[in-house]
């Protein structure tokens, strides 16, 4: 685990860039997360964020594809458009969550 | 009299009932299980149908005879669990009431999921090797296959043995050499993972034996539909997987009773603590083998390490007491790797599967992550232990939970 400077505060963060401290998420982060991955955040992508956000607070664990699908209501080729090649992972590290486990 | 209704009479309530007749007072508790149908199979061995080692009359054996006495066996369709008025209502009308429920209803292959999978190619040149029918049905389409495009797939994760597919390319792989064919077929392995599997150092293994076979490996590849009139696969992000022969495991779902119950998350499954497995909802309920939402492989090996902890910790529960035991998600997979030879993994929730030898260091007798003959016979010994040992509820001579005696971490890039 190391330490990053974003938007001139220091956050702890995983060898992948993942945010590891649920807390020191907000969305001014978030905006600066999606710029470095080639994203800018509209509605559509906060709705999908503040889903994962919650959903996580609630099971400790990132939703897969089809629970954001299902129960966060974000059609799965939706989320593909928003999050391009890889959803998933791109969701998590926006969210500051950890990167989904591709539940074996 | 109080009763223990367990749902499903597949492995892990099998092994349940088995193992919880003993240990529960006659005179205080009724034991029943219900279950949709009379025949019990061994779903680990739909993998060698297609290939023709296994019969199918091989893997099939009537549910009763693994049902002890003193425990009632009830066949019909569960219709939906009333967890307020603790009853579950079965589809051909009868009510069934209860003190503590056991859910083990398990999960089935779902090919409706995807668009266009289950239409004028079903079972044409689409196949699936997850159900008995499926891999007899793959059996007589190889026997005569001449060769083409071989794409093994799978929809989404989890799968119960996710090691399978993997399993199925490689045996694929010995089966067409041996049918003299093999440079006549590309064969092609489709995975919505970022490798061959999930974990790093059995994914890098994995994939490198993929790569000795000249397996063409695709990965992060998010099915949306097939297209069964072009013959493709075709992803979310628009990359198309062309096929002549497609082998896929649909998604695994569970049970519908469990959603029409309010009891099950996006894919039926029920959510329980993964080291009790009770519900999270309900105290008197729990969901034990693949029907629950543990983060681990969907085994029969890690319902056979659960329920050994579940049983212990049952006893104490309905006695008021606290649960003690708690299971750490010990699973092990034998994969076949073709030619006679297989690896075996050994995992749980915290430590990725490792090289090293099982269960005893150093003389093993088998090898972890390492291609043996002594694990090839290993998973071919699994069948008897399964009807003999597994089912009865006996102990296999393994721990419950896993060690890391034996093993070495060795370095790999992840
Ligand atoms: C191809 C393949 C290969 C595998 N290989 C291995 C392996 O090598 N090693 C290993 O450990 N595991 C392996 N497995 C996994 C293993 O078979 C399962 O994990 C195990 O059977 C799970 O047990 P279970 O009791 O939870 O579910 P199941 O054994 O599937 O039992 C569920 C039972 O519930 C019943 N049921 C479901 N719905 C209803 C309903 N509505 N009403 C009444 N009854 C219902 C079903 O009829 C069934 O009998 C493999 C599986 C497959 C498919």
């Amino acid at each position: 685990m190391t330490l990053a400077t974003m938007n001139g505060q220091d956050v702890h963060v995983d060898d992948e860039g993942f945010l590891t401290e649920y807390d020191e998420w907000d969305h001014e982060l978030a905006k600066t997360l999606a710029a470095n991955i080639g994203i800018e955040l509209t509605d559509a992508h906060m709705n999908v964020l503040e889903f994962l956000r919650a959903d996580y607070k609630e099971q400790g664990e990132t939703a897969t594809l089809r629970r954001v699908t299902t129960m966060g209501g974000t059609p799965t080729k939706e989320l593909f458009r928003l999050f391009p090649k890889k959803p998933a992972k791109k969701m998590a590290y926006i969210a500051g969550l950890p990167k989904p486990v591709g539940c074996v | 009299m109080k009763r223990m209704l367990v749902l499903g009479a597949g492995t892990a309530g099998t092994t349940v009932v088995n193992k919880l007749r003993p240990r529960l007072d006659k005179r205080e508790w009724d034991i029943t299980i219900v279950d949709q149908d009379a025949v019990h199979h061994y779903q680990p061995g739909y993998l060698f149908v297609p290939f023709g080692t296994y019969s199918p009359e091989e893997i099939v054996r009537p549910r009763e005879r693994f049902i002890p006495p003193g425990v009632e066996l009830v066949e019909g369709e569960i219709d939906v669990v009333k967890p307020d008025e603790r009853v579950v209502q079965l589809t051909n009308g009868t009510v069934l009431d209860y003190d503590q429920l056991v859910i083990a209803t398990g999960v089935t292959p779902r090919p409706d999921q995807t668009p266009g999978m289950v239409d004028e190619e079903w079972r044409r040149s689409i196949f699936d090797f997850y159900t008995l029918d499926g891999a007899v049905a793959l059996r007589d389409a190889l026997a005569t296959w001449n060769g083409g495009r071989l794409v093994v797939h799978i929809t989404e994760l989890p799968i119960k043995c996710p090691v399978a597919p993997l399993e199925f390319a490689f045996l694929a792989d010995a089966f067409l050499r041996e049918r003299g064919i093999r440079d006549r077929v590309e064969l092609v392995f489709v995975t919505p993972l970022d490798g061959a599997f999930t974990k790093p150092i059995a994914s890098a293994r994995l994939g490198g034996m993929l790569d000795e076979r000249g397996i063409v490996l695709e990965t992060d590849f998010m099915i949306e539909r097939v297209d069964p009139s072009a013959k493709t696969l075709v992803s979310y992000d628009e990359r198309e997987i062309p096929f002549d022969l497609l082998v896929t495991v649909p998604v695994n779902m569970g049970a519908e009773f469990v959603a029409r119950s309010g009891l099950g998350d996006e894919l039926n499954c029920v959510p329980v603590d993964k080291h009790t497995l009770l519900s999270t909802r309900y105290d008197n309920i729990f969901a034990v083998g693949d029907a629950a939402d543990l983060p681990i492989s969907k085994a029969g090996s890690t319902a056979h390490f659960s329920i050994e902890l579940f049983a212990e910790n049952f006893v104490h529960h309905v006695k008021g007491e606290p649960m003690t035991a708690a299971f750490d998600g010990h699973a092990n997979c034998f994969v076949e790797a073709g030619d006679g030879k297989a690896l075996l993994l050994d995992f749980n929730y915290d430590t990725q599967p490792l090289p090293g030898k099982y269960p005893l260091p150093v003389v093993g007798p088998f090898s972890l992550l390492e291609a043996t003959t002594a694990n090839h016979w290993g998973k071919h010994a699994f069948k008897w232990a399964y009807w003999n040992v597994l089912l009865p509820g006996r102990r296999l001579p393994l721990p419950a939970l896993m060690t890391t005696a034996g093993k070495t971490r060795e370095e790999v890039s992840q």
